[in-house]
């Protein structure tokens, strides 16, 4: 690893726990619900609905985290061999 | 953050999803191609598609106080241009219509020609420019996805405005959706783009030659042939 690698992992560090201190009191929620409620005052009604729905937000954490975590073996496996592939 | 299931009236996402239909269907093509072509290519691709699935699962704090998420389209519209790119958001974004219900499946075109062409067509455009101008690859690709990531929520801003003009006009709505999307993707666009110079330069470094044959890099031929014998010996 380069030193310009590890100066940009705490660049990239840096950049989400900032905000997490400077507004602590700040609600953090998705821009997506910020958008719905900026639509639904103009009096639009979604004309169609999700049609499946993640029973709760545990459930829903469950698999954003099982999605980044398929995309995280693959690289991961992709990595390792290409390493493994040139060690030999 | 994708527009969200049904919040897009007819004619509206018809007209999203017929635009994709006919890049995504080009996309599936140049898979075809490419991978027929230069059949190492193969695992790239998974591993593009992976890095969008990683990233597009992150929901990250910003300065704005308020949570959105990285597209991860922007690398592999460096890599494997923007039609390609197309096809593998459009798979991400279906399974979160299908298992998250984030985005939804009548904006399912939409959210594809935001995610998956737009913002990598930028991308690709400013890869491109970076190569021409001689910039050097990890800023070329910084500046490449960086800027894919906020301008896919441009597009879904003025996607937005479209639909829902204020009083005022589209102009004045699309700012209001830009203030609360872009404003917010800022500080993830520039994470993005720092995340993806890793694993640029990764690839630059144990694919080299993969990447010089899909003209993503231009290798001089010397240091390639001598790579080559080294790999021999």
């Amino acid at each position: 690893m380069k030193t310009k690698h590890i100066v940009l992992i705490v660049v990239m560090l840096a950049l989400f726990i900032t905000p997490l201190i400077i507004s602590p009191s700040a609600e953090f929620g998705g821009t997506d619900s910020a958008i719905e409620e900026l639509i639904s005052d103009q009096g639009y009604e979604p004309w169609f609905k999700p049609i499946w729905e993640p029973p709760s937000s545990e459930i829903e954490s469950l698999l954003f985290a099982v999605q980044s975590a398929i995309g995280a073996v693959i690289i991961g496996y992709f990595i390792g061999f290409e390493k493994g592939k040139r060690a030999k | 953050m994708h527009i969200m299931e049904g919040f897009l009236p007819h004619p509206w996402w018809e007209i999203w999803y017929i635009i994709s239909i006919v890049i995504v269907s080009y996309g599936i093509y140049r898979i075809s191609k490419v991978t027929k072509e230069i059949p190492e290519a193969k695992p790239l691709l998974a591993l593009m598609g992976a890095f969008i699935f990683v990233l597009s699962a992150l929901k990250l704090p910003s300065v704005t106080g308020s949570c959105s998420h990285p597209t991860g389209s922007g690398l592999s519209a460096v890599i494997f241009g923007p039609a390609i790119t197309s096809v593998l958001s459009m798979i991400v974004l279906l399974f979160q219509a299908l298992l998250l219900a984030h985005g939804g499946l009548t904006t399912l075109g939409a959210n594809t020609f935001s995610m998956g062409i737009i913002g990598p067509l930028v991308a690709y455009g400013i890869w491109i420019i970076s190569k021409k101008v001689q910039l050097q690859s990890s800023a070329g690709v910084f500046f490449a996805v960086a800027f894919g990531d906020l301008f896919t929520y441009v597009t879904t801003s003025a996607q937005l405005a479209l639909v829902f003009p204020t009083e005022a006009g589209f102009f004045d709505s699309f700012l209001k959706f830009s203030a609360i999307f872009a404003i917010t993707q800022i500080p993830l666009a520039i994470g993005e783009g720092i995340l993806a110079i890793f694993l640029f330069d990764f690839l630059a470094k144990y694919k080299g030659q993969l990447l010089a044959m899909m003209k993503v890099i231009n290798l001089p031929i010397t240091i390639h042939n001598q790579r080559r014998k080294n790999n021999e010996n």
